[in-house]
């Protein structure tokens, strides 16, 4: 049976197992690559999206529990001019290898939306994706700016 | 002006000036295409492997086009280091390139470079005298220094010191030195009236100008000096600024291409089953309820594995798992406890190799204060953030391989002979590297995605999960060490230490075991032991190993002779480099200043692969037990800085590597099977424990030496060495949850 959601502003339809994870349906399916695949276990947070506006790893997410809802994914950040995380990113020089950073960015546009103004507290509170290229100062850094950046429009 | 922007095609290379050996130009495009091909003697690489003789291979391109576009094709995978990036700019700044026209791309990237006669004419010119052993790597113009370097793969630590300084600041004066040649041609006005800035050439006198680019076909008639003039670092304007990384804008917005990103036509998804205990093989697979599942494909018995493929890699995943695999044998008595009982009787009973000795240790040590202590640390997993993957198209007699590998080269010579095929017949397709550490040069992931293809008639990309990932590694070493030392009126007379080699592949001409302060009666001695696992190199590998062992065991000879280990360190530090590290360490590290209630700082130095690093760490310990490391300082001489900002990421990522694996690291045995299977037992550092960091590095004109690695193995013992401080019990193996402490 189709499973249908909104995905970056379109509406697509899938006929898939619903118990396939959204990380899967999204990369396989839709052909969307940038959301990586880390754990496999909610671990990491290499896969977050947001659904219906909340960062979520989609790796343990089955896709049935999305029908009707809003996804976002990398692809849809930006995509044209960079959004201000995206900004901060680039000015900090944030990625090494860049795996991670595809979560990592979802993770802090979800924050921002909800909290403007994050203290080091609330970064750490919410991103508690898993980097292991070490790029831990530079994103604290980037977030604050990221935040700045926001506040100025 | 002359029309050099005709495009003056060639239909063969044949008319080539012949040029050196080991420098070649040619049009392309209507523009021109420098290679610069070294084998620096000098340089005195390990040769064990497919070279012969201690030759290398630097090879550097440059191609500039009638639209005033520089490319630099450059011969690493990126793994996050930027090291294209730090080459480029290394390059455009003998070019007296504009740097807003510079482009990096991996090499090789399109069929002409990879395939074709084209390709090999660039690399060697026509009619050159290739010396065979060098043909495996020239064939394809595969852009790789050769594999045996020093036993290292492509990374941090070799790009710059190596491929930049001696291959890609000659391409770039080399092809300057064409281009001027070309205009002073085209105006007939002595070379030396010339200028060269920002990708254009000036006749000052005439004012007369030109673009690199409209000047490029004509200067590609020119034959490239091999020993072109280099700039004075003085006048240097690219190299040694924080020049963005020209890889990054594609890491932030998802488009940047991984090897778990290719997507094939045709292709079919494969998930894997290896050996849950090591070495046991496939007795039986009963494959009907994995089968029956939608959208399976096929099982694929290996005898070793088992893989099974679908439309869908989750799908493959959950066939994975109802497949009923019997698997028989393998190496069931096999402990972390029997592998240390191994090194036990070995160290005690093995063969001993002398690797250092000097002077009467025996002697010194029946003087002033001798103490010994046994330390040990136990084997460590990568854990790349991208799991291992492999994807392969089969057709005829070619293959089509996308894998993120730190060694292109030798990935390819390994499917081909895994595949039975000429080298020439696999194509190797560039992406990025989530993460490689040393895990991707390894080639198990390569030929078992090779192997799987074998059996079917579709492409596959094969993913391993990240258990598979886990407990199927080629680890960090677990060894062991015993060290023993004597003090007498404030300074280290004897050092020795017998410990365990498992052979990670680090070559011996690093020399990992050296201690490297100043003692006069010197004996360090390894037993062979390897290790009945998979291991391989790990991050700065056997430095991690003994600047634990060495740098602890400096601050416990330090607190024998009653001396301050920071001090005592520099006592000891005759080499100018290392004691300017440790002096500026004490400056920027807050050392001997009164510290918040329940803090303390840590020291440890290790010089590794051409750079030195000083760390201090500032933690604290709750009285339960809880640690937080508050504060890293990096003092660090790297030689030349190339680019500030991509060095120092490479430091603070290493701080946190290094330190995870003080932390958290530890991957065990126990009845033939590794433990720790995914982030939850093998745990790393997140935001929430990262600590505060700053980097120092030495103001310096040296050659550069390596980065992606130096930083990471003092900050282990310099943590070790505060948390003595605050508890009184000297850590002797780690993790330090094994001293009855965790992480806050
Ligand atoms: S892949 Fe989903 S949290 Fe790691
Ligand atoms: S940048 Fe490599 S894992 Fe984060």
């Amino acid at each position: 049976m189709a499973i249908s959601f909104n995905l970056n502003g379109n509406p697509v339809s899938v006929d898939v197992d619903p118990e396939m994870p959204l990380l899967w349906v999204v990369r396989e399916t839709q052909g969307l690559t940038g959301t990586k695949f880390g754990c496999g276990i909610a671990a990491c947070g290499a896969c977050t999206m947001h659904v219906d506006g909340v960062a979520t790893r989609t790796c343990v997410l089955p896709v049935e529990a999305v029908a009707g809802a809003t996804i976002k994914t990398i692809e849809s950040i930006g995509p044209d001019t960079p959004s201000a995380v995206q900004d901060a990113w680039l000015t900090h020089q944030v990625p090494q290898c860049g795996y991670c950073q595809s979560g990592m960015i979802m993770a802090v546009e979800a924050l921002l939306d909800e909290n403007p103004t994050p203290s080091d507290a609330d970064i750490d509170d919410a991103i508690t994706n898993i980097c292991r290229c070490g790029t831990y100062d530079r994103i604290r850094a980037a977030v604050h700016t990221a935040a700045q950046l926001r506040r100025e429009g | 002006m002359s029309d050099t922007t005709e495009t003056k095609k060639r239909s063969t290379l044949g008319k080539w000036t012949r040029r050196s050996f080991l420098a070649t130009a040619g049009v392309v495009g209507g523009g021109l295409a420098l290679g610069l091909t070294l084998s620096p003697n000098r340089l005195k690489m390990a040769a064990d492997g497919a070279a012969t003789g201690d030759e290398v291979l630097l090879n550097t391109w440059v191609k500039v086009t009638p639209d005033n576009k520089i490319t630099v094709f450059f011969p690493h995978s990126e793994m996050g280091q930027g090291a294209g990036t730090g080459l480029a700019q290394m390059l455009a700044e003998e070019m007296e390139a504009d740097w807003d026209t510079v482009s990096i791309v991996q090499a090789p990237v399109t069929e002409e470079y990879t395939n074709s006669d084209l390709g090999r004419g660039y690399i060697v010119g026509e009619g050159a005298n290739i010396p065979a052993f060098m043909y495996p790597m020239l064939d394809f113009a595969f852009f790789q220094i050769a594999g045996n370097l020093v036993g290292q793969m492509t990374g941090g630590s070799t790009a710059i010191r190596l491929t930049g300084h001696h291959g890609m600041r000659r391409a770039g004066a080399a092809a300057k030195e064409m281009l001027l040649q070309a205009a002073a041609a085209d105006w007939d006005v002595p070379v030396a009236s010339l200028t060269a800035r920002d990708s254009m050439v000036t006749h000052e006198a005439s004012g007369r100008s030109a673009t690199f680019g409209a000047l490029a076909a004509q200067a590609a008639e020119y034959s490239p000096n091999l020993k072109p003039a280099l700039k004075d670092s003085a006048a240097y304007r690219i190299v040694g600024t924080a020049k963005p990384r020209l890889d990054l804008p594609e890491k932030v917005n998802g488009t940047a291409q991984f090897g778990i990103d290719v997507t094939v036509p045709g292709m079919v998804y494969a998930a894997v089953a290896l050996p849950p205990i090591r070495d046991a093989r496939v007795a039986a697979v009963d494959d009907s309820a994995a089968l029956a599942r939608p959208g399976v494909g096929q099982v694929v018995n290996l005898g070793d594995a088992v893989a099974v493929t679908a439309d869908s890699y989750w799908t493959a995943s959950r066939a994975i798992e109802a497949l009923g695999i019997t698997w028989s044998g393998g190496q069931t008595e096999l402990s972390s406890a029997s592998v240390r009982a191994q090194h036990v009787s070995d160290l005690e009973g093995g063969d001993l190799e002398e690797m250092d000795a000097e002077g009467d240790v025996a002697g010194a040590l029946g003087q002033g204060t001798s103490l010994k202590a046994e330390y040990e640390v136990p084997y460590l997993a990568h854990a790349t953030m991208e799991p291992m993957n492999c994807t392969v198209s089969l057709s005829g007699d070619r293959a089509d391989i996308w894998v993120g590998h730190q060694n292109q080269l030798f990935a390819r010579n390994a499917a081909a002979e895994t595949l039975g095929m000429e080298p020439a017949n696999v194509t190797m397709h560039p992406v990025y590297l989530g993460g490689g550490f040393g895990r991707r040069g390894d080639m198990d992931f390569v030929t078992l995605g090779v192997r799987i293809a074998q059996s079917l008639d579709t492409p596959v990309k094969v993913i391993w999960s990240r258990e598979t990932d886990m407990t199927n590694d080629t680890y960090r070493p677990a060894i062991l060490a015993r060290m023993e030392g004597a003090v007498q009126n404030g300074r280290i007379s004897a050092f020795s230490n017998r410990y365990i080699d498992a052979r990670s592949g680090m070559p011996d001409s690093e020399r990992p075991f050296d201690f490297q302060y100043d003692v006069p009666n010197r004996d360090i001695a390894r037993v062979i032991c390897p290790s009945p696992i998979p291991v391989g190199t790990w991050r700065a590998v056997d430095f991690t190993q003994m600047g634990f062992f060495h740098e602890s065991f400096m601050d416990e000879l330090a607190e024998a002779a009653g001396a301050d280990p920071l001090q005592f360190r520099i006592d000891h530090s005759g080499n100018p480099r290392r004691r300017a590290v440790l002096e500026r360490l004490g400056a920027e590290s807050g050392w001997g200043e009164t510290l918040p209630e329940g803090q303390a700082i840590g020291v440890a130095m290790v010089d590794s692969f051409g750079t030195v690093v000083g760390q201090a760490v500032h933690a604290g310990v709750s009285p339960d037990g809880g640690v937080t490391v508050h504060r890293v300082v990096s003092v660090v001489d790297c030689g030349r800085v190339i680019n500030p900002s991509a060095a120092e990421a490479q430091v603070t990522g290493s701080v946190i590597y290094g330190l995870t694996s003080a932390l958290y690291g530890e991957i065990t045995l126990e009845g033939g099977a590794i433990r720790q299977t995914n982030f939850p037992d093998y745990e790393m550092i997140r935001l929430e424990n990262a600590p505060e960091q700053s980097v120092h590095f030495i103001d310096s004109d040296e050659a550069p030496g390596g980065l992606g690695e130096p930083a990471v193995p003092p900050v282990t013992p310099a943590l070790t060495n505060a948390l003595y401080k605050l508890t009184g019990n000297r850590i002797r193996n780690l993790p330090i949850t094994k001293s009855g402490l965790h992480v806050a």
